[in-house]
């Protein structure tokens, strides 16, 4: 708003001299002639395929024969059909432990790691990083075996005499999805700790010391000074991983098909196996296009609430 | 905040022109141009020494022994035909299977495809009129007199694709497949057992196997599908072989909710409860299963024959794979073939791909099929290896195809029925689900198929 305003007042100065009206209009456009290029490579990549999506959307069609329209048919089922409507639920499940768990305990983290003054600082900032860097479908594979009747993790309960615990933890009809869950929570985790303890190093040590000499412990600097100063990168932190939640696709793919039962099914998920398993690629778009309207919904919610409390 | 606003209105209005601007999805499509079934007896022709062409192919013959026999049928065809260059595209199973509705399509069709039997698939491609009805060829080469029945049924089609099993050939496949029961020789001597010959007697040895302390039965079903090949088997025990392929082939005329399916669920749940998998076979990995039997761990496995290659380079001589028999004495489970070569309906040079099925299929080729470890479709008693578990797997082919019943994989039945097969199951095994219901979850995806088909 500030810069375009600016620009008006630009352009009404230079009205003054006015002899050559053509000017101003021609200095507006320059800049788009800038953008063209990127913008129409943007086009063809990204708002001609989404444009397409909405399109399929209202059709009902297989991928071979002549499509029929249907208008807005396919978005009723989107919100009808009860497998659809559970597999958003467990996206929004997906939300907690892929965003909201890994931000609470990345802020701890970092916090632990800031105030401490950790030695080899570096170290610990590139093993916690680590899980952003390795490939999902590579992640997933791990923690399939690591779950797995007799994996890792069965093994460790029964070693310390908790039998009662151990379980085939991805074909569990409880445990599947916090299973696959915390996949996710370990995979942020990083990112989000890395991204909090950036933030906390711009906080000047002035203002701790100025808490410590009003007699503030570590948890009232950390509510009063730490918390305030990286809302930004909490927002940047949530958005980020919202969206990696609500995209889910490769960890479920691998780790459990959609199973046991229905129990791990995921938006994403349904738009592959719609399209290409069921052959009802016009279905498949509908999911795919409310998928997207809902990852912009909430992440516009997301920042909005972030700005107001930034300013 | 203008700018703002009229510059998404610009984008918005582009996407819209854009959208409407593009035909409705599917209209772009080449249409075949109808003669493909009206075809005169003159026009097609066998020989074919003096075309000079190249053919596509698009296989998923990737894995070691595949791929050495269809490289080597290749390469006998070219020498046979110097005038055919085989322009070969290969691509593993679920990479062919996401790619060739697109390609099916495009302008630029392959001339030979294979496409996986079920309605999802071949079912889909022939509605579409994508491929090209095989009987006059199936008459010039004896293709009829090449294949049973049991087998021909499995790529055969109505014209319109709603019928399963009966009308046009779209397809020949070069290998077989079956599914029955691997056994760890070893372990049965240690328990005292002969081999079971019959459900009863499996049973038994199962019991048997658990009173010992033996894992009895090893099952990996985290990716849903694998115990549709223990319910499979086990249902062919109950139900009229007729009525499991109209099921399986997701024809009109039977029923799931009948007290024989019940029954055979009912089976399968009492294994569960009497103890005799490995522990939480729905968290466990199908390869982990097998590999579990290879290792030592259990006594039994239902699976089918694609592992036995692998199971012997694991466990040699200590396998064995068998069928068991139904109360009369025959030998029926599930099977079926691997995917057929189908020719699409916008093939240039349809004779030479009628002739490049018919080599890949021919007698000839079926010995290299065996040589290579594959399991050929025909001719199969008689190309047995001499000993190990590949011998009682190609018998037990040969027996279930010549004088059993080989029954259809049951998720071929409708485009959902997968999914719903294996999450019942699933649902079943975790006791979520009694057998009724599993009964009646499989009714409603039949039932509304059949009726929207009907």
């Amino acid at each position: 708003m500030a810069s375009s305003s600016a620009l008006r007042a630009d352009a009404g100065l230079r009205g003054d001299v006015g002899r050559r009206p053509a000017a101003p209009v021609r200095r507006r456009l320059v800049p788009y002639g800038f953008l063209l290029p990127a913008f129409a490579f943007y086009a063809a990549f990204m708002l001609v395929p989404i444009a397409r999506a909405v399109q399929l959307s209202v059709y009902e069609w297989d991928g071979l024969t002549l499509g029929t329209f249907v208008g807005l048919r396919n978005y009723v089922a989107v919100f009808t059909d009860p497998a659809l409507r559970e597999a958003f639920v467990h996206a929004l499940v997906l939300i907690f432990f892929f965003s909201a768990l890994p931000v609470a305990l990345g802020l701890v983290l970092a916090a632990v790691l800031h105030r401490g003054r950790v030695r080899g600082l570096p170290f610990f900032r590139t093993v916690v990083f680590l899980p952003q860097v390795v490939a999902m479908v590579v992640v997933a594979v791990a923690w399939r075996q690591i779950y797995a009747p007799d994996g890792s993790l069965n093994q460790a309960l029964r070693a310390v005499g908790l039998d009662a615990l151990a379980r085939p933890w991805l074909g569990d009809y409880t445990w599947s999805l916090p299973a696959v869950g915390f996949v996710g929570t370990w995979a942020s985790l990083g990112l989000v700790t890395v991204l909090l303890l950036a933030g906390m190093s711009r906080v000047p040590s002035e203002l701790y010391e100025a808490a410590r000499l009003d007699g503030a412990g570590g948890v009232r600097e950390f509510f009063a000074i730490t918390l305030p100063a990286v809302r930004g990168e909490v927002t940047v932190a949530l958005t980020l991983t919202i969206i990696a939640a609500l995209k889910t696709f490769d960890l479920v793919y691998v780790t459990t098909g959609g199973g046991p039962g229905t129990s791990t099914t995921v938006p994403s998920y349904e738009v592959y196996r719609r399209a290409f398993e069921l052959g009802q690629v016009g279905m498949a778009a509908a999911v795919g296009i409310t998928l997207m309207v809902l990852i912009f919904g909430i992440n516009l919610v997301v920042n909005r609430v972030g700005d107001r409390s930034t300013t | 905040m203008t700018r703002t606003t009229s510059r998404w209105r610009g984008a918005i209005g582009v996407a819209a022109v854009l959208g409407l601007a593009a035909c409705a999805p599917g209209s772009g499509s080449v249409e075949p141009d109808g003669t493909d079934d009206t075809a005169g007896a003159g026009e097609i022709s066998t020989d074919i020494s003096d075309v000079q062409t190249t053919l596509t192919v698009w296989d998923q013959e990737v894995r070691g022994g595949q791929n050495e026999q269809i490289e080597r049928l290749n390469e006998a065809f070219e020498e046979q035909y110097p005038g055919v260059t085989i322009d070969r595209v290969s691509q593993s199973f679920e990479d062919l299977a996401t790619t060739l509705r697109l390609a099916l399509t495009d302008d630029e069709a392959p001339d030979v495809v294979q496409a996986n039997n079920g309605r999802g698939t071949m079912g889909a491609f022939v509605e579409a009129d994508q491929l090209l009805p095989l009987n006059e060829y199936a008459e010039a080469y004896g293709w009829y007199e090449r294949y049973p029945a049991s087998v021909l049924q499995y790529s055969t089609y109505s014209e319109d694709g709603a019928v399963f099993g009966e009308g046009n050939l779209y397809g020949l496949p070069q290998v077989g497949e079956v599914v029955g029961v691997f056994y760890s020789r070893s372990k049965l001597d240690e328990l005292g057992l002969e081999v079971p010959t019959t459900w009863a007697e499996l049973d038994a040895a199962l019991a048997a196997a658990k009173a010992a302390g033996q894992t009895p039965l090893q099952l990996g079903n985290i990716e849903a599908w694998p115990a549709g090949h223990v319910f499979g088997p086990l249902q062919a025990e109950y139900t009229d072989p007729a009525d499991i392929t109209a099921l399986g082939l997701g024809n009109e005329g039977a029923s799931w909710t009948t007290p024989e399916n019940e029954a055979a669920a009912a089976h399968l749940a009492g294994w569960v409860e009497q103890g005799y998998f490995n522990e939480g076979p729905n968290g466990t990995d199908y390869d982990a299963a097998w590999q579990a039997l290879a290792a030592g761990d259990g006594v039994f496995l239902i699976g089918g024959s694609w592992l036995a290659a692998d199971l012997e380079d694991a466990m040699g001589e200590d396998v064995g794979f068998f069928v068991p028999a139904t109360d009369d004495g025959t030998l029926a489970t599930t099977g079926g073939t691997g995917l057929p070569f189908a020719v699409t309906a916008d093939t240039d040079v349809p004779d030479v791909a009628a002739a490049y099925v018919d080599f890949i299929t021919s007698d000839e080729a079926m010995e290299i099929i065996a040589e290579t470890g594959n399991l050929p479709v025909n001719r199969t008693g008689e190309l047995a290896p001499d000993g190990g578990v590949q011998k009682d797997v190609f018998e037990a082919f040969g027996e279930v195809t010549t004088s059993g019943a080989l029954l259809p994989y049951l998720d071929y039945a409708t485009p959902t029925m997968g999914d719903t097969l294996g999450q019942s199951l699933q649902n079943l095994i975790a006791g979520q689900m009694t057998p009724a219901e599993l009964t009646e979850a499989l009714e409603a995806d039949y039932g509304q198929f059949v009726g929207a088909a009907g």
